[in-house]
């Protein structure tokens, strides 16, 4: 029968229009008006079992970011000694893709040698592609990958030649937004340090 | 130079065989194929098309050795990848004079080769005698010279291979704005000149068109014919492409896709970047599933580098690939529904569910489209946790049901079935001749799958279908990828099922990759055809050549034909049946 395909259609969008009324009693009898819209429902309604509509209401919600996450690489501070802890080996200049690493090797002024530390670190985050390369390879656990994703700039000269004022962020930062990373790079650092010891 | 790789043993059949047809004229290549001499290279070809079975051209490429190699001297190197309905690669190698003489053009034995060889003329400029119509593809006819030339320098040239040695150790930070400004940094081909130009590059795409002026039109016909451009900037073109179609009427009399709009000479840069920089650009190619590209890419180096990769690894590989599958097919059938004007129901339905494929994405790789999540002889982390529970509630329970749901939508819908059934008909032996692949040539009868006939990675371990279906309309080639869903989400059961322990990476993880010298065509499927990644190695830590064998840009060649005789309408509904991406059309 000609248009039966039609109602077919039509009675998927209309089944569809009726979940969204469904899914907002569903979170008004548990909780009142703006219930549907509370952290706790966002993690039910972009998941799996989510029903209804499927809308994050961007910028009075945000999703939660899974740890991996990335934007841009950032320098970790170390606590300790409030410097970072890149050593300048340079392995993150050599794997980045676009070449967008600039690292100045510091001298030491008493022997003239090269230290282990960066006299300048500077990511060009207008060609980085946000690959994580970097992070992925640094011997030294100091570049992570940030999960700050609102940076624009309202001009383009510099402000996105990012220096090691602008990327250096406390250890703290980093163990707050990757958990399971820390962990195990502390694990790993206790680890070290007591065959050190040995 | 290192020592000669023994032909494989089809090569070596092939080789005994055209040697006693062709005396002198076939010889062994260096690293794999064979050497055709070029006078004799359409006899070659027609008699393995027709006699030995090689009937699908994958690829035509180039390659360009400006110094002499071991066995052969300096030369620009035509290379063309043949396949048999099972089995294959045939690699066939024409040397021509890097200034002068060129190669037969084999558009006339298989006509994929037509957009293959105007690409490599336009890349390396290789002379194709005897091509139909052998212009730029990609460039304009303002670029000069041809930039995969082991001699061509782009503009902000720094050094022949990454990385530069001005970011490490003295990496004072330099814009390459300020280093070369713009006003210095263009170069145009001698006797050319910007001043009073008139956009060439449009004449003969339009005299193409004014074919019929020649003709007696007028006594026939009462109505002009018009040319008109759809695009490049149009929302049906799925990016930015430009259709040129000459009209009588409303209906199609010839139609030409103008490519090149979105190139970002991505070859060139991957000769410059390293054999590990290279993965995170190929997420840049088809941005919509870049999980198969990595997968492209990691399988054919890895077979240069002859690795093993650990099974917990193959799996992950393996879910991911198939999650990308179900994803685009999504995505295809979503954007085609919006593009003959269901508008956006049906788009956002299958939206939703990419988008929780997307934050499968990001939990394991950390991005939802860019993954950069392959790594040679593994995969860059393990799955997170969290990331299996998410996975099976998706592959057992929502997207089933949804993809359900969205065919009971749009299958049995008059509209839709009267927009798609019978138009852009692709018959199979035209499907093959053009070198299509994907949904495409499995809509048309063909039931031909590269997880199938050349399995790689551990597809040979799972228990799925190749879909195929006999019309060979547009209705089949979404018929098709409704069940190429079903199909992965039955592979991904399986693997989700079977999952292993262990390590996700062999060996150690390795930044700078040395790649042993060689040559090597590898290819998946992936979800809009066959990827293939022609790469050579010289033993050192960047490709030599790098070229991918995109199935978007290969399929784009036969829309012409699709389109003869349907209205402008249907154009619309035959290209988003195709499903063509332009990243990775214009690379």
């Amino acid at each position: 029968m000609v248009g039966w395909g039609i109602l077919k259609s039509l009675s998927v969008t209309l089944g569809r229009f009726v979940m969204t009324y469904v899914d907002d009693l569903k979170w008004f009898f548990k909780g009142g008006f703006g219930k549907r819209y509370s952290p706790a429902a966002l993690a039910v309604r972009q998941s799996p079992k989510g029903r209804g509509i499927f809308t994050v209401q961007y910028p009075k919600e945000r999703l939660p970011l899974p740890e991996n996450y990335r934007t841009f690489p950032f320098q970790v501070l170390d606590p300790q000694t409030g410097k970072t802890r890149c050593t300048a080996c340079g392995t993150c200049a050599r794997v980045c893709p676009p070449q967008c690493i600039w690292i100045v090797r510091a001298t030491n002024p008493k022997t003239g040698r090269p230290a282990r530390e960066p006299a300048e670190f500077h990511v060009d985050v207008s060609i980085c592609m946000s690959c994580g390369l970097c992070a992925e390879f640094c011997p030294a656990d100091a570049l992570k990958m940030d999960h700050a994703y609102e940076i624009t700039a309202d001009q383009r000269d510099g402000a996105f030649l990012w220096g090691l004022e602008r990327l250096a962020k406390p250890l703290a930062y980093h163990a707050e937004i990757h958990p399971t990373d820390y962990a195990a790079e502390q694990a790993a650092r206790e680890r070290k340090g007591a065959r050190k010891k040995k | 130079m290192p020592e000669q790789v023994q032909p494989s043993q089809q090569t070596a059949g092939a080789l005994s065989t055209l040697e006693a047809r062709f005396p002198g004229a076939v010889q062994p290549a260096e690293y794999e194929g064979l050497v055709i001499a070029p006078d004799r290279l359409v006899e070659v070809a027609t008699c393995l098309r027709d006699e030995l079975g090689y009937t699908y051209l994958s690829c035509v490429t180039g390659v360009d050795y400006p110094a002499p190699t071991a066995r052969f001297p300096a030369r620009l190197e035509a290379v063309y990848h043949l396949f048999r309905a099972t089995g294959g690669p045939l690699t066939l190698h024409v040397h021509a004079e890097r200034d002068g003489l060129g190669v037969p053009s084999l558009a006339g034995v298989w006509p994929a080769a037509n957009v293959h060889e105007r690409e490599t003329w336009d890349m390396l400029g290789i002379r194709f005698e005897g091509h139909p119509d052998l212009r730029r593809i990609l460039l304009w006819e303002g670029f000069a010279g041809h930039p995969l030339r082991k001699d061509w320098h782009e503009p902000y040239y720094e050094a022949d291979h990454k990385p530069f040695a001005s970011r490490y150790p003295k990496g004072h930070p330099l814009r390459a704005e300020e280093r070369t400004p713009l006003s210095c940094n263009l170069q145009y081909p001698p006797d050319w000149s910007p001043e009073g130009w008139e956009s060439e590059a449009e004449v003969p795409v339009y005299a193409r068109m004014d074919e019929y002026a020649a003709g007696d039109w007028r006594s026939m016909r009462t109505t002009d014919q018009i040319v008109i451009n759809l695009g490049p900037q149009h929302p049906s073109t799925h990016g930015i492409l430009r259709l040129v179609a000459r009209l009588d009427g409303e209906t199609i009399q010839q139609l030409e896709p103008v490519l090149g709009y979105l190139h970002r000479c991505h070859e060139k840069i991957g000769e410059r970047n390293t054999w590990l920089g290279n993965v995170p650009y190929t997420d840049r190619l088809d941005y919509v599933c870049s999980m198969s590209n990595n997968f492209g890419y990691a399988t054919a180096v890895e077979k240069l580098l002859g690795v093993e990769v650990p099974e917990r690894a193959e799996y992950i590989r393996v879910i991911m690939a198939e999650l990308t599958r179900v994803m685009n097919h999504l995505v295809a059938i979503g954007f085609f529904t919006n593009d003959i004007g269901v508008y956006l129901t049906a788009m956002l339905y299958a939206l939703q569910e990419r988008e929780l494929i997307v934050d499968l994405f990001e939990m394991a790789s950390g991005s939802r489209m860019m993954c950069n999540y392959f790594r040679f002889g593994g995969v860059a982390r393990d799955l997170p946790e969290g990331f299996l529970p998410l996975a099976k509630e998706l592959v057992y329970e929502r997207i089933p049901r949804r993809v359900d749901e969205l065919e009971r939508f749009l299958v049995d819908n008059e509209v839709f079935r009267a927009r798609t059934i019978g138009v852009g008909v692709l018959p199979p032996a035209k499907a093959i001749a053009y070198g299509c692949t994907g949904p495409l040539l499995r809509a048309s009868g063909v039931p031909y799958d590269v997880r199938r006939v050349e399995p790689y990675s551990i597809y040979d371990t799972f228990d799925w279908d190749v879909v195929v279906r006999y019309n060979g309309d547009v209705y089949d080639r979404f018929m098709v990828r409704f069940e190429e869903m079903r199909q992965s989400l039955r592979v991904l059961r399986q693997a989700l099922e079977r999952l292993p322990d262990g390590p996700i990476l062999a060996g150690k993880k390795q930044a700078d990759v040395k790649v042993p010298a060689g040559e090597v065509y590898g290819r998946v499927e992936s979800p809009k055809g066959e990827l293939g990644f022609y790469l050579v190695s010289n033993g050192g830590t960047n490709p030599y050549r790098y070229r991918i064998r995109t199935p978007s840009f290969a399929n784009l060649g036969v829309l012409g034909e699709l389109c003869r005789g349907h209205l402008v309408a249907d154009v619309v509904a035959i290209l988003a049946s195709i499903d063509v991406t332009l990243g990775e059309v214009d690379r």
